[in-house]
């Protein structure tokens, strides 16, 4: 056993280190004063006041921040409806097509996802006139699409550990099928919508073949322009660039967590407090 | 009202048909545009293609359907040779994923539930953070005067930088770099589910522990190879990023044919031929895994 938990740990190590030195060298090279990347000339910070006076990449930032909060909403209402359809309403009609058309999206290569959604909106433009141009709807409509079968994988996987007979209890007591949803399910399955959200939202935010292929002139995202930035070589500011999504990311997952452990320990309380009171009832039962 | 709710649609019908009725429009009608201008001739206009049908003086249907954009497709071997070469370079990734992902996720599934979620949230986390600068980091640490040759050459070990970015190897650490997650995940969910009460009967029945792990775990955790490896390999075969940032320019990948055919070349008819051709090779995969999935779900329904 000694042998096999020192595997274990060697195994685990070289695993975080692969996944976390490229992220860490990132970060220390952000403040590095020289414009070498890799050659240390001092602590400097100011690759950042470069960053914030670039204009091309804050237009581009602020662009690509709303397409992913709208995405991230409409792709977790989305993905709800489908998790629940694939986890709760049984076969029906057309279900091997939908739960296949839930699947693909996940591991289409981006190059045909987005090549056959700009021919359909090239097409539709012809026929309907809709959408007219390519720009932020082209790339929402789009980014939904893919991230949202992100949001029915985790919602329905959620949804299959869930206890039923909650549901089933509601609907005896009387509630209606909705009412069922919104007062029972949907607080149970939160946490799970949540990571949903955070997950459409990085999803979008990182995407840059899907946008270059439906975005229009003039309208280029973040990962766009860091493309055409580090396609000519390292640039310290796209470092700093770097470390400030990191620390964002790393601040959304805690309080996140924050959340749901928060969420849980509620979640057991009430239970306690049930089971308290259950107790009690059977005591003054056992009494009269 | 009774009439009234028989003509509205049932709760459960709206809540089936709007996805599905997004996913039929956004996903799945696209691949029968995609398939239509892949037969069509190319053309200088906006959009550059020439219709398939027109009606000809106004009353005669006229339908032009071009092969040869797929004629093309197999007689130049550049598209042949960029498929294949697709294929190994997402399969030799894949491996790596699972070589490096299996222990790992066997090592978070067997530690303490309370570490197991820490272990967890870490594997995850890079995930969150945005790939294209996570594969841009390697530029800086694989470049000729970059961090792994200058340590190589502090070390000693080396008195030259090799020549590490613009090569295949790159290609592969990023490749295995930016999927490892897709591996890890799947790999997790199964070895932490399994029973591990047989192992101790196969202990007890005189096994050795390696002799356990590839006669009792690795057989049943074959469908978290099989989900892990298909969730890593088909996506590869079409990436575009990877290879561009980190590659030899000329290193043949069709994502980036199809790029440059759409992008540099204006060709959408060739982009078109190649994503269909791409797509038929893909669609067993994708099928697979889809039931792949399915039965992993109704399993978990099951207990």
């Amino acid at each position: 056993m000694q042998g096999r938990s020192w595997f274990r740990m060697v195994s685990l190590i070289i695993g975080f280190a692969f996944l976390y030195i490229p992220i860490v060298s990132l970060i220390v090279y952000s403040f590095n004063a020289s414009k070498l990347v890799t050659v240390w000339g001092g602590f400097s910070t100011k690759w950042y006041g470069e960053l914030l006076r670039n204009e091309q990449i804050l237009n581009a930032a602020w662009l690509s921040l709303r397409v992913a909060a709208i995405t991230a909403t409409i792709a977790v209402i989305l993905g709800t409806l489908a998790g629940m359809v694939l986890a709760r309403f049984g076969p029906f009609k057309g279900r091997t097509l939908f739960s296949g058309l839930t699947t693909a999206p996940l591991v289409m290569p981006e190059v045909i996802t987005g090549l056959s959604l700009l021919l359909l909106f090239v097409t539709m433009e012809q026929l309907i006139g809709w959408p007219a141009g390519r720009g932020m709807t082209t790339i929402i409509i789009a980014h939904v699409t893919f991230s949202m079968a992100f949001v029915t994988v985790i919602v329905q996987s959620r949804l299959a550990q869930m206890d039923e007979s909650l549901e089933e209890a509601a609907l005896d007591l009387g509630a209606r099928p909705w009412k069922v949803f919104f007062l029972i399910t949907l607080p149970i399955i939160f946490p799970a919508l949540l990571s949903g959200w955070l997950l459409a939202f990085t999803l979008s935010l990182d995407d840059l073949v899907i946008a270059s292929f439906v975005a229009g002139p003039g309208s280029s995202t973040l990962p766009m322009v860091i493309f055409s930035k580090v396609r000519l070589g390292v640039s310290p500011d796209i470092n700093a660039l770097a470390t400030i999504l990191v620390v964002a990311v790393a601040i959304g997952v805690a309080i996140a967590g924050v959340m749901m452990a928060r969420q849980q320990r509620a979640r057991d309380r009430d239970a306690q407090m049930a089971l308290a009171a259950n107790q009690q009832m059977i005591e003054s039962l056992k009494k009269s | 009202m009774n009439w009234l709710r028989r003509w509205l649609p049932s709760g459960r019908t709206v809540v089936t048909s709007v996805p599905y009725l997004w996913l039929l429009l956004f996903f799945l009608i696209p691949f029968v545009i995609v398939l239509k201008i892949s037969f069509s001739q190319s053309a200088i206009a906006m959009p550059p293609y020439e219709p398939l049908w027109q009606w000809a003086s106004g009353k005669m249907l006229e339908i032009k359907v071009n092969l040869g954009n797929f004629a093309f497709l197999v007689e130049d071997n550049l598209y042949w040779r960029s498929y294949l070469n697709s294929i190994f370079v997402a399969g030799v990734s894949t491996l790596g994923c699972l070589l490096i992902g299996y222990p790992m996720a066997y090592a978070m599934a067997r530690s303490s539930p309370s570490t197991r979620n820490i272990l967890l949230l870490l594997a995850i986390l890079p995930f969150f953070t945005s790939f294209l600068l996570r594969v841009y980091a390697w530029i800086g640490l694989l470049k000729n005067n970059g961090l792994v040759n200058n340590a190589l050459m502090a070390l000693g070990v080396i008195d030259q930088p090799i020549q590490m970015l613009q090569t295949d190897f790159a290609v592969y650490i990023g490749m295995v770099y930016s999927y490892l997650p897709f591996m890890i995940l799947p790999l997790y969910a199964n070895l932490e589910k399994m029973d591990l009460t047989l192992l101790e009967a196969a202990a007890d029945l005189g096994s050795k522990p390696w002799e356990a792990f590839i006669k009792v775990t690795l057989p049943l955790s074959m469908p978290g190879i099989i989900a892990g490896c298909l969730l890593v390999f088909i996506p590869a075969v079409g990436e575009f990023v990877i290879p561009s940032l980190l590659g030899d320019p000329g290193m043949l990948m069709i994502g980036k044919v199809l790029w440059t055919e759409f992008f540099n070349n204006r060709d959408w008819p060739v982009a078109s031929a190649v994503a269909i051709a791409l797509l038929l090779f893909l669609v067993l995969p994708i099928m697979y895994l889809d039931r792949a999935q399915n039965q992993a779900g109704e399993d978990g329904e099951r207990k």
